[in-house]
């Protein structure tokens, strides 16, 4: 073998390993895909290429009510942690350091840092006492509905939707809004003409992004979740201790497109112009 | 300062609360605040079936680690617990320095590359990163099953006569947790590779330093800022790992997660499962102090 030129940033073995890294990273959801064409009942026999199990899935009652749902809840948690976290955004940057500026900071990134579960349990505790005061008061007709739900995923959503949106305002450039004052704008006037259309790509990524963390949310839906109000993903969940079918992977492979989908349309959005 | 500068300075601060009250208000409904109740039932009295009696008790933090005879009614050390603490905590540790070992030569790979490859590699890290965890552990379970790839594969090649047996073991929830979490190990890993100057590897090189003397004391020492972040952010989600030891450890592997749905859901002793919640929370916010220490270090270094 021809001698290679010495590169001083190469390394043994780095680039195999890494090479090794992305195709197990990608051979497993792969798998998935190609086993949801399966036109055997097996997860192990391929049986030839069918979609048999996309319109088992598609027929499925259970499968096309929790799709709703999900749908509807992500909607929702998308449009108000998106809302709540623009107007927190432009309390937070472009002004002087204020007292508590970290502390809203905090505040804004603490569902990334406690453990899902925790929050899972709080939720379904403080849920749970709220049913039952609602009950004792006559309004129990309020204790059921998808709004708990709702409120909790507007709730973990919110540092997804700030952040993206953060991040475009600091990157503006203030002298338009100056313009805008100086033509005798209303402050008004120049935030629904200026700055709003400025950032309108950063509350459409971070409006995508909590629509994808909402979607794809387990472990809280399922602790908040009454009877009945299963999402895709715990519906996936409690069907996982049953016999498996392909129909799982049509399911997923759906659910999968539509998440890579939006994220190609969050990095082109906010992708830097060169 | 002037008076009218005090004023505006003021004024601003004011609507940046405003600005932020909707989200702060939110927040504190759906999650800050009920973490504040789960506190007061740690230390509420077990129901029977479930749910709490509102009489004080301390025996939901004491039976994180004893447990009471039926008969005899004597305080025990758990066993049980200790082994789900200990399974938790060893994964966890293992599934971070795993990561480390695959992660910190893919992260080099891609900040070695052109940079106008380098957005692609990176985007294929962060695409499974971002999709469904329930849906890359169900691929995980898949690959190991009884009659998955894995053993397909490995009897094809006559490795095996008779397939392998993973699912459902501590190995299947170190695999499928090491397979989730790897991209955030990789892309701290990658921020830190990323403002390495490669200049310093010439340097290296002209001392007459080794490949391995220049990995480990160059390189190094200088991304440990990186290690550290990816160390953390892949540790905190592991020790609260609920959907992946669920699925690959088939509810006989328990880990922390999973034990605390055992007392919730199960309806078994709310109490304990909120003292564990807490605990859980304390070891979590100790690991992400260290981050915020290491991570404030590494930008003063630019």
């Amino acid at each position: 073998m021809a001698e290679r030129a010495f590169h001083v940033a190469r390394l043994p073995g780095f680039a195999t390993t890494a090479i090794i890294v992305f195709v197990a990273l990608y051979l497993p959801i792969f798998t998935l895909v190609a086993y949801s064409f399966n036109a055997s009942t097996s997860l192990a026999v391929w049986g030839g290429f069918s979609l048999d199990w996309y319109a088992k899935a598609w027929d499925n009652q259970q499968v096309k009510d929790a799709t709703l749902r999900s749908l509807i809840i992500a909607s929702f948690a998308a449009v108000i942690s998106t809302t709540v976290a623009t107007m927190a955004a432009l309390g937070t940057t472009r002004r002087q350091a204020f007292k508590g500026q970290t502390l809203i900071y905090v505040a804004i990134n603490q569902p990334l840092m406690v453990p899902e579960i925790v929050t899972a349990v709080a939720l379904m505790i403080v849920f749970g006492l709220i049913k039952v005061w609602l009950t004792s008061i006559g309004m129990g007709g309020l204790t059921t509905g998808l709004g708990y739900l709702i409120l909790a995923h507007s709730a973990f959503c919110i540092p997804f939707a700030y952040l993206p949106i953060r991040a475009r305002l600091e990157g503006m450039d203030l002298t338009l809004e100056t313009a805008a004052a100086d033509l005798y704008a209303s402050p008004w006037q120049t935030f629904r003409r200026v700055t709003l259309p400025l950032l309108a790509p950063g509350m459409i990524a971070g409006a995508m992004l909590a629509f994808v963390i909402s979607l794809d949310d387990v472990v809280i839906t399922e602790f908040v979740k009454s009877g009945g109000q299963d999402t895709l993903p715990t519906y996936m969940l409690g069907q996982m201790r049953r016999q498996l079918t392909p129909e799982i992977n049509a399911v997923s492979t759906m659910l999968l497109g539509l998440t890579v989908v939006l994220l190609t349309a969050f990095f082109l959005l906010t992708r830097k112009k060169t | 300062m002037s008076a009218a500068e005090d004023r505006l300075r003021r004024e601003s601060a004011r609507n940046g609360w405003l600005l932020s009250l909707p989200s702060l208000i939110l927040l504190f409904v759906a999650a800050s605040g009920p973490l504040l109740i789960v506190v007061v039932y740690s230390f509420l009295s077990p129901g029977q079936h479930g749910n709490v009696i509102w009489e004080f008790s301390t025996e939901g933090w004491v039976g994180i680690l004893w447990s009471k005879d039926i008969f005899s009614e004597e305080w025990m050390l758990a066993d049980a617990h200790l082994a789900i603490f200990w399974r938790s905590l060893w994964l966890s540790f293992l599934t971070t320095g795993f990561t480390f070992i695959v992660g910190f030569p893919t992260a080099w790979f891609i900040a070695t590359r052109p940079p106008k490859e380098r957005a692609l590699w990176l985007f294929l890290i962060t695409i499974p990163f971002w999709t469904n965890l329930l849906i890359r552990t169900y691929a995980i379970n898949e690959v190991l099953r009884k009659e998955g790839l894995m053993n397909t594969v490995l009897m094809g090649l006559g490795v095996t006569d008779t397939p392998i047996e993973v699912l459902y073991t501590q190995t299947a929830i170190f695999i499928g947790m090491t397979y989730v979490y790897l991209p955030l190990m990789v892309l701290p890993l990658f921020a830190a590779i990323d403002r390495f100057d490669m200049r310093l590897l010439e340097a290296g090189y002209d001392l007459y330093a080794s490949r391995w003397q220049v990995l480990r004391r160059v390189i190094l020492p200088i991304v440990k800022p990186g290690i550290i972040a990816g160390s953390i952010l892949v540790f905190v989600p592991s020790l609260g790992a609920y959907v992946t030891p669920r699925v690959l450890g088939g509810g006989k592997q328990m880990m922390i997660g999973n034990f605390i749905e055992l007392q919730f859901l199960q309806g078994k002793n709310w109490p304990l499962g909120a003292a564990l919640s807490m605990l859980l929370l304390v070891i979590v916010m100790a690991a992400l102090l260290v981050y915020v220490r290491y991570a404030n270090k590494g930008s003063s270094h630019g």
